[in-house]
């Protein structure tokens, strides 16, 4: 074996949210990689969250999709493409170009989305090119285009540290957008910023806000309505702006008096209380520096759009946008959203920010030399689904997203997937969901993970950054944007599509952003235009619009300038906030949904770490003491949450954090992951009207306990498969995998279950059946290969104890012994800080001898020094613990 | 035969004899009580039947294996009997006993009057009524002679063939392994140490036994020895034949009898003794091995040494009854604990509470009957051993203690962080 030659480091961009920090990694020649925060990407200046530090632990080729396939059979690419584009023409001839469908994602690269884009929209001729990215930020994009009459995002990162106050309304930043709540933080250190955070559910967020409002859902409207009409009232408008730079003033005041006239009203919508509004409303009228954050809360509704043209409005109405620490503020959720949007990549968009104007498509046609260029919009996502589901389109093609799970109703989703003639799935890994649906004819094609595709990414604030590759591709695996473009040449588009690289993609995407604008589309990356492979490759984070000719800007719209055909910006009213569905007596409840703070989508990646698992291993649902009382709910217990369209079975977690009368549950956990805990089988997805976005975070449901006869955990080296029957959830840990579950056989079957599951090996077991109890240990030799603790009743198990001896590889007497007491006490605790591997019983310690700030406790056991994530939780151990000690 | 008086120890008349047959363990353990409840109360002669004085027979085994020396068995000195006012007579049978006339006889010859006489007479190992069983080169395992008999024939390339799966048998083959002889262990019934343990500590037992170099051929039903003049094999009832350069005898021990059937005490398996430890005749008192206490006979040592405890009370004047032993064994089989009492294999109405880890040589069972503990049978690991054997006693409610009787009671935890 030949020793590996030190490997470069490398400049790259996390793939996770849309703050898109620069990252650092340098491989390890062994198909791993060292990651750090790059100290010169301005988006993060070297920090990286929980989720970014812990990349390296996700780079495994286990569960990779590594050749294509063709209904389960391993093919050729030739072979698979030739399938694809044999398929999608048959489909064309026999029912229409717009028989064919292409569900694309914020996980791809600009090329990607681009050559993808360009295929559907100008050669195959199927306006039905629509992105996850519908159920993120449309409603976002749609609040801004009606207001700016472009998809702009007028601010940058920079006006977070220069606000005298930040406004966060439905965005749990502190876990969604760790790096950027770092720097609201720090704003509040060192200028005394002041938060304010309105969320139904008191998050991490939420704690740590100067002024928290607990809203109920769907009524921001009201609350920015009754914003505006304060403003107005109290003269704190920037009449000017107003006048000189804007329309339609009046008729949104006059919407939003009607919404709102009065604190009195106000509360009576938000449910809050007068004075915590006059509060807000008076924080707001006197701080001009005001940036108002706004993110999945406000987007994922059925009244999306005019939330966000809600808050827009007040920025508008006192001139506070494009100027430093002002403005309102879209945090996007995935990496590369902004990317998608860039490229048209939405079945609202054709390219470039071009609609459908017959001037824009026709220029659009002209540039790309386009013989079949659509005309009008396609579906959007859940009318797409829909469409497959009554048979309208016959081919789909996904790529890097996990609609089966993620999709409202995904039930009905993963049902219409098999009416299809041909469903494609560019995808990473083999065993998700997505990939596992069948149609027809299913063809896999194995796509480039991060660390291996090489392209470039746009974050929240505009700013285009290289995602590089620092590994070699594994198996087969293909860039999407190649497999793209051979079908475009096996459909006979051969000179439209015969880019060689990334690089090349990238110019003819930046030329279309160029071609005929003339300052009239906010979308212009010309100066990149003619970037030569060499410099492509060097580049460094740059903001757009960065045209030709002209200077760049970190902020637009100071000069009033929109790109509405009358350069104005508009107003725009109002509806009175209503959720889309009302809840009832069979459905009392109103269903939530969200993250947690170390897990990223369908937990494809994430999931296969042990630090990123340790923080919440179960999906669970969130249940105020109230009605966890009214409904015979324990913490700790399985509970069924049933909606209209689906159920899950979550694991209860009884806190103050959701309202009376709400849940929350979590939208990582998927079939691959748990038993049955899909959020998007749970929630109906009524769409808003303007952006076709669908209502994730307000859901009728009832919930009721579960009966299971036991809980327990399984720790295995290899991924175990769990019996039907089980309540389960899998987690990575240290040296392998964990399995905690719920189920109704007896330690007797459970006992058998082991012997069956591990023929041939030594089994060390306790067994107390009378009791219920079973623990088990499985050796191979000294090696330890598994072990299972089985205790019925509801009781949770505690598995930090054993998941710390499941770490070696060979445990000693003692820890075999203690593998079957279950007794051994753990030295940490619950995981609180991801990145250092940090546990509670740690922070206590490191707080009992003394360490009473945050900053102690850091310099104690280094919790929270990192990413800084877990520092709310870890101030919020601060009064307990010393009160625990005071005792 | 020699006689060892104490030339410094004035005769006192008003004193009462009491005369100790046997010299070993239960009789040192018996004179070290009495020597301190009672100092100087009795006139006390002890005679033993071995050439040395008591010493520690429980590790025979390991001074067989090599494990210890030979003084590292010894108890007490010639010169704590002699301090204590003890005479002591080695190498010296006691043949008879004339109750009418309160007389020892010792050897041929000599006798030794007595008030009060306690026989620790202990217990003979049984040999196999079998063909064969005289052959030069079958010894039994049970004292240093047989010890020194061992290891003079336990020469390089040496096989030895040892009878008998109980304690004892056990330790002499480990001893032989240790000592590079290429050791066989018989035993007739399906498991090793049947009477203290199930099946599976049986196995783990075989394990641990096979682990250090033995042999284990269980329902091995020894049918003759043979050899021209000396063993030179073994034939087993099934035909199998085990060529042997020595055979151990370790098939279990008889108490000793012949004395007290002479003089006409009670017997039955042993000398028949109340809870005084008192024979049918009132002035003679017997204890150990060759004691039968309510229908029961003990061949390990820790009832031997309670009943010394009560003997010693009683001959001092104190309030002493001896109620018995527990069904209790524990020990070490070779380096591996063992402990077992009670009920051993599960009754059909009682549950079974069961930890394993075979790798790990632990094995630890706990058997429950209307919520009581009935039995324990631990290997490896004999932790909480003692509470086990008062919850036996005293049949006490375990469901609630279950985890701890079996993992252990937490330490007591100091409050401070």
């Amino acid at each position: 074996m030949t020793a590996h030659a030190p490997e470069q480091t490398v400049r790259t961009t996390c793939p996770y949210c849309g703050v898109g920090c620069g990252v650092l990694a340098t491989p390890d020649g062994q198909g791993g990689a060292a990651i750090a925060g790059d100290p010169e990407h301005p988006a993060n200046l070297g920090r990286l969250c929980s989720k970014g530090s812990a990349l390296g632990e996700t780079l495994s080729l286990e569960n990779r999709l590594l050749h294509p396939e063709v209904d389960g059979e391993r093919r050729s690419w030739e072979s698979a493409l030739g399938t694809v584009a044999g398929a999608l023409r048959k489909v064309a001839e026999q029912h229409g170009p717009d028989a064919i469908a292409f569900y694309l994602s914020g996980q791809l690269l600009t090329e990607d989305y681009y050559v993808a884009n360009k295929l559907a929209k100008g050669f195959i001729g199927t306006p039905h090119v629509d992105t996850n990215s519908r159920l993120c930020m449309s409603s976002a994009v749609a609040a801004h285009r009606r207001a700016f009459g472009s998809d702009t995002v007028p601010g940058c990162y920079a006006d977070l540290d220069e606000a005298d106050l930040i406004v966060l309304t439905g965005s749990n930043a502190a876990w969604c957008h760790p790096i950027l709540f770092r720097r609201m933080v720090d704003a509040r250190m060192k200028r005394g910023t002041k938060l304010v955070v309105i969320d139904p559910r008191r998050t991490q967020t939420g704690e740590e806000a100067d002024l928290f409002l607990g809203i109920r859902p769907g009524s921001d409207t009201a609350l920015f309505s009754g914003l505006l009409v304060h403003l107005a009232d109290a003269g704190i408008l920037d009449a000017r702006f107003v006048a000189d730079h804007t329309a339609g003033f009046e008729a949104a005041l006059d919407r939003a008096r009607l919404i709102a006239p009065d604190r009195a009203a106000v509360a009576h919508l938000t449910g809050l209380s007068e004075g915590e509004i006059g509060a807000f409303y008076d924080l707001f009228a006197r701080t001009p520096r005001v940036v108002t954050a706004f993110s999945m809360g406000v987007n994922q509704s059925a009244q999306g759009t005019d939330k966000g043209n809600a808050i827009i409005n007040c920025h508008l109405a006192t001139g506070r946008i494009g100027r430093p620490g002002m403005g309102p503020f879209s945090l996007t959720g995935q990496p590369n959203a902004m990317g998608g949007r860039e490229v048209g990549g939405l079945a609202n968009m054709l390219a470039a920010h071009m609609h459908f104007a017959p001037e824009e498509v026709d220029r659009v046609r002209r540039f790309w030399n386009a013989p079949n260029i659509i005309t009008g919009e396609g579906m959007k996502a859940v009318a797409l689904f829909e469409a497959i589901e009554r048979g309208k389109i016959k081919a789909l093609w996904v790529m890097g997203t996990n609609p089966v799970v993620s999709m409202p109703q995904a039930d009905r989703i993963k049902a219409a997937i098999a009416k299809l003639d041909l469903y494609v799935v560019s995808e990473v890994v083999r065993d998700a969901d997505t990939a596992r649906a069948t149609g027809r004819r299913t063809v896999l094609l194995p796509a480039l993970a991060w660390g291996e595709k090489d392209g470039t990414v746009t974050n929240s604030e505009r700013r285009i950054s290289r995602q590089r590759r620092f590994l070699k591709a594994p198996g087969e695996a293909r860039a999407d944007w190649a497999a793209l473009a051979d079908v475009g040449r096996r459909l006979g588009h051969g000179d439209a599509f015969a880019f060689t690289s990334a690089a090349a993609v990238f110019r003819q995407h930046a030329g279309l952003s160029a071609f005929e604008n003339n300052g009239t589309r906010d979308f212009d990356i010309g100066a990149l235009a003619e970037l030569t492979d060499a410099a492509y490759e060097a580049s460094r984070p740059v903001q757009w619009p960065l045209p030709k000719r002209g200077p760049a800007k970190e902020r637009l719209f100071a000069d009033g300038r929109f790109y509405t055909f009358d350069r104005r910006a508009r107003f725009v009213p109002v509806q009175a906030p209503a959720l889309a569905q009302e809840t009832s007596p069979e459905r009392p409840l109103v269903l939530n949904t969200g993250r947690v703070r170390d897990h990223w989508h369908t937990m494809t990646r994430t999931g296969k770490s042990q630090r990123l698992s340790a923080h919440r291993a179960v999906p669970f649902v969130e249940v105020h003491p109230e009605d966890a009382a009214r409904f015979g709910l324990a913490d700790g217990a399985i509970a069924a949450v049933e909606t209209a369209h689906g159920a899950a079975e979550l694991e209860v977690t009884v806190t103050e954090g959701v309202r009376p009368g709400h849940l929350f549950m979590p939208m990582h956990w998927s079939d691959a992951t748990a038993s049955r805990a899909r959020v998007g089988a749970l929630v109906r997805g009524a769409t808003d009207p303007v952006s076709g976005q669908p209502e994730l975070k307000a859901t009728p449901a009832a919930i009721r306990a579960v009966a299971y006869r036991a809980r327990g955990y399984l720790l295995s080296r290899e991924s175990a498969a769990p019996p039907p029957g089980w309540w389960w959830a899998r987690a990575a840990v240290a040296g392998g995998w964990g399995l905690l579950f719920a189920t109704r056989d007896g330690s007797r079957e459970t006992a058998m279950l082991m012997r069956g599951l591990f023929q041939g090996y030594e089994l060390a077991e306790y067994a107390d059946h009378a009791r219920g109890r079973y623990r088990c240990a499985v050796y191979d030799g000294a090696r330890l290969v598994a072990c299972l603790a089985y205790g019925a009743g509801a009781a949770r198990p505690d598995w930090e104890a054993a998941k710390a001896l499941f770490a070696h590889d060979a445990p000693e007497v003692p820890e075999r012994r203690a593998l079957l007491s279950g007794r051994a006490a753990t030295q940490a605790g619950p995981v609180v800080c991801a990145c250092h591997g940090v546990g509670l019983d740690a922070i206590s310690a490191s707080i009992a001898a003394g360490a009473h700030s945050v900053e102690a406790v850091g310099a104690a056991c280094k919790a929270g020094t990192n990413c800084g994530s877990c520092i709310p939780e870890i101030r919020k151990l601060l009064p307990g613990a010393l009160a625990r000690d005071a005792a | 035969m020699t006689l060892r008086t104490d030339p410094a120890s004035p005769p006192r008349p008003p004193r009462e004899r009491l005369v100790v047959v046997g010299n070993g363990m239960a009789s040192l353990r018996f004179l070290e009580r009495l020597t301190e409840g009672a100092p100087g109360l009795y006139d006390v002669t002890c005679i033993g039947a071995e050439p040395v004085a008591a010493y520690n027979r429980v590790l025979l085994s390991s001074l067989l294996g090599g494990e210890v020396d030979a003084a590292a068995c010894d108890f007490r000195g010639l010169d704590w009997y002699a301090e204590h006012g003890i005479r002591l007579l080695t190498g010296a049978p006691v043949t008879a006993i004339d109750r009418a006339n309160g007389l020892a006889v010792v050897g041929e010859s000599h006798v030794l009057p007595f008030d009060r006489l306690v026989l620790a007479v202990g217990s003979t190992p049984i040999r196999l009524a079998k063909p064969g069983m005289d052959l030069p080169g079958v010894v039994t395992f049970r004292d240093l002679a047989d010890v020194a008999a061992i290891r003079a024939a336990a020469v390089a390339q040496a096989r030895a063939v040892v009878i008998g799966g109980g304690l004892l048998g056990l330790e002499a083959a480990v001893g032989l392994a240790r000592l590079g002889v290429g050791t066989t262990l018989l035993h007739v019934m399906d498991r090793l140490m049947e009477r203290q343990l199930d099946h599976e500590a049986a196995g783990l037992v075989k394990r641990a036994m096979e682990a250090r170099g033995v042999e284990v051929l269980l329902k091995a039903d020894t049918e003759a020895v043979e050899g021209a003049g000396r063993v030179e094999r073994l034939r087993l009832a099934d035909g199998r034949v085990l060529p042997a350069d020595l055979v151990v005898m370790s098939v279990g021990v008889r108490p000793s009898l012949a004395l007290a059937q002479s003089a006409g005490l009670a017997t039955g398996r042993g000398i028949v003794v109340d809870d005084r430890m008192a024979t049918s005749d009132p002035r003679i008192f017997a204890l150990g091995e060759c004691a039968e206490h309510r229908g029961q006979t003990y061949g390990l040592v820790e009832p031997a040494y309670e009943q010394a405890e009560v003997l010693a009370r009683h001959l001092a004047g104190q309030e002493a009854r001896y109620q018995g032993t527990a069904l209790a064994t524990s020990l070490k089989v070779s380096g591996l604990p063992v402990f077992s009492a009670g009920v051993v294999d599960t009754p059909d109405d009682a549950e079974a509470i069961v930890m394993r880890d075979h790798g790990a040589g632990l094995y630890r069972k706990l058997l429950v009957g209307e919520g009581r503990l009935i039995g324990a049978v631990f290997v490896g690991d004999i932790g909480e051993q003692g509470w086990c054997k008062e919850l036996i006693r005293t049949g006490a409610p375990v469901s609630e203690h279950i985890e701890d009787i079996m993992f252990g009671r937490p330490a007591p935890r100091s409050l401070a962080a």
